[in-house]
């Protein structure tokens, strides 16, 4: 089996995976769910820092600079924002 | 990718696994989210072998790696913990078009880079072009959303044909797809007409949307990016990507048709239906209204609460707009006090995100199992003494359930009308989202308390106080 088809697997699994894991969740949670998924979208910053390694001119430094603070304030700002509005989710004491 | 890199990334996927479903149930959420944010830190120090510096500028791209972490960590800090609570979808509008904008980048560069070295194969044109797509659809469309959501152009801005050019720009940029992938495929110039065409889409899909379907939308962007991710993760060969991406990209997809099924309304209809522009809806509006508005004063509505035994308060937009989440838990403690069982209804699309009103109640203090869904309350509201609506509309309109030909006839509502007496607490008469009358403001048992939510609600806790 090629690696190609082998990442395939791994996506279409991946598909079901995020299907599952949130079908139950309460409405109550609907705003952490999605803000703390849009941290973990922030994995982008990966990429940007993998193409701006690459960069050998300056076009691509300067797009490459800019995805890698895109990504970056998606991924810090999306995991502590999140954190910041779960933290006040408390029951009766 | 050796082995030991592939162990860590195996690693990195089930932290993200966990963290979402940890995310799933209030008692886990917080760590399921420190549990991600793990995951993704594990991640970043995983790729730092893989970074291949270019010859020769090694030293410069270190630079400016470094000083674009710092930068975003910075921005994104100061967003994250400056934002007020009542503007969080904007907030994470924000986030999202910059995660949309980061991935649309990397795949036009990873397409440039491989234009100008020649040829590149079928295989990975398709993730790079779908990248590209999804990922600055994302950044454009997450940026009118925002601007919506501070209140610029609420509008939904439409006009006929719309659809037919949205149509149009669709097609074209499926065409030079598929010129890049069956024909030149290092053509840059059509690339980045692509692109150009993507930016503009993502602008014309979501301007026509009324502000109060940003949820539903900044839930499908935010999918969407997820998507463009796992795509870059294709081209890069980076398998936590992939696995980060597509699981954003799927929840992200139930997450957005949970939020439509709510509202009964498809998914199609809410892109592309314009709704709340006020077509069609407008005529429908004033039939079956039935009976006069009484106004109340804080006096008289303060007491009534404190001799209630159960009130549900229903929170909507309004209580947002007022930032008047706080005056609200003060009113709940005092009713407390005065021996009143105090609930609170939560529709689920009330606000401008799904989950936003728990969101702000929860920044007040009040205890979410105080907070109620909407399928829990319904079947006791006939017990319930006083219902409070305090700036919510559509969602407690019994059209829905009684006028076949409103616009929101089949919506799920909190039945507020079945409790024995209401109070709703709005501005004016004002027409809510859908631009209908609600026929709720004119039933026997309702009372008006007309003014701004924060001064009536400050009325109402003193004279709660005083009784």
């Amino acid at each position: 089996m090629s690696e190609q088809i082998l990442i395939l697997f791994i996506f279409v699994l991946a598909v079901f995976v995020g299907f599952e894991v949130i079908s139950k969740v309460p409405s109550l949670l609907h705003t952490p769910l999605m803000s703390g998924t849009n941290g973990i979208h922030g994995i982008i910053l990966l990429g940007g820092m993998l193409v701006l390694a690459k960069a050998d001119n300056s076009l691509v430094q300067a797009l490459g600079f800019v995805a890698v603070i895109f990504g970056s304030a998606n991924v810090f700002g999306g995991f502590m924002v999140t954190d910041r509005m779960l933290q006040m989710f408390k029951k009766k004491k | 990718m050796n082995s030991t890199l592939a162990f860590i990334f195996i690693g990195v996927a089930v932290l993200f696994i966990l963290g979402m479903k940890f995310l799933s149930s209030p008692k886990t959420a917080r760590n399921g989210n420190l549990i991600a944010a793990l995951g993704m830190l594990i991640a970043f120090f995983a790729t730092l072998p893989l970074l291949h510096f270019a010859p020769h500028h090694a030293k410069l791209n270190v630079i400016l790696m470094v000083a674009g972490i710092v930068v975003g960590l910075i921005l994104g800090a100061i967003g994250a913990y400056s934002v007020k609570m009542t503007a969080m979808p904007q907030m994470v509008a924000a986030f999202n078009g910059l995660g949309g904008g980061a991935a649309a980048l990397v795949a036009s560069l990873e397409f440039l880079r491989g234009a100008q070295t020649g040829s590149i194969a079928v295989i990975e044109t398709l993730p790079m072009l779908f990248a590209m797509l999804i990922g600055s659809l994302s950044f454009s469309g997450s940026i009118i959303a925002f601007l919506k959501l501070e209140g610029k152009f609420e509008k939904p801005y439409t006009f006929p044909g719309i659809n037919i050019l949205n149509g149009l720009i669709l097609l074209t940029m499926l065409g030079l797809a598929g010129y890049l992938i069956f024909g030149q495929a290092s053509n840059s110039t059509a690339f980045i007409v692509m692109f150009a065409l993507a930016l503009i889409f993502g602008v014309a899909m979501v301007m026509p949307i009324g502000g109060a379907d940003m949820p539903v939308v900044i839930s499908l962007l935010n999918s969407f990016t997820g998507l463009a991710v796992a795509g870059d993760g294709f081209v890069i060969h980076n398998l936590s990507m992939i696995v980060a991406g597509t699981l954003v990209g799927s929840s992200g997809t139930l997450l957005t048709l949970l939020m439509c099924r709510a509202m009964n309304r498809p998914i199609t209809n809410v892109l592309f239906g314009a709704f709340g522009s006020g077509s069609g809806g407008g005529e429908a509006s004033a039939e079956g209204v039935t009976g006069t508005v009484k106004p109340i004063q804080a006096d008289e509505a303060a007491l009534l609460l404190s001799y209630a035994q159960r009130v549900v308060i229903v929170p909507g937009y309004g209580m947002a707009v007022a930032q008047a989440q706080h005056q609200v838990r003060e009113l709940s403690d005092e009713l407390g006090k005065h021996g009143v069982e105090v609930q609170f209804a939560i529709h689920p699309v009330a606000g401008r995100m799904p989950g936003h009103m728990n969101v702000l109640l929860a920044e007040a203090n009040v205890p979410y199992d105080q907070l109620q869904e909407m399928d829990a309350i319904n079947p006791s509201m006939d017990r319930v003494g006083v219902c409070l609506v305090i700036g919510a509309n559509d969602v407690v309109n019994p059209a829905a359930r009684e006028q076949k030909s409103s616009p929101i006839y089949g919506m799920p509502i909190i039945e507020a009308d079945r409790a024995k007496i209401v109070i709703v607490m709005k501005r004016s008469m004002a027409t809510g989202f859908a631009g209908i009358q609600n026929h709720l403001f004119y039933r026997d048992n309702t009372r008006m308390l007309f003014g701004d939510a924060k001064a009536s609600l400050n009325a109402l806790i003193a004279a709660v106080k005083a009784s």
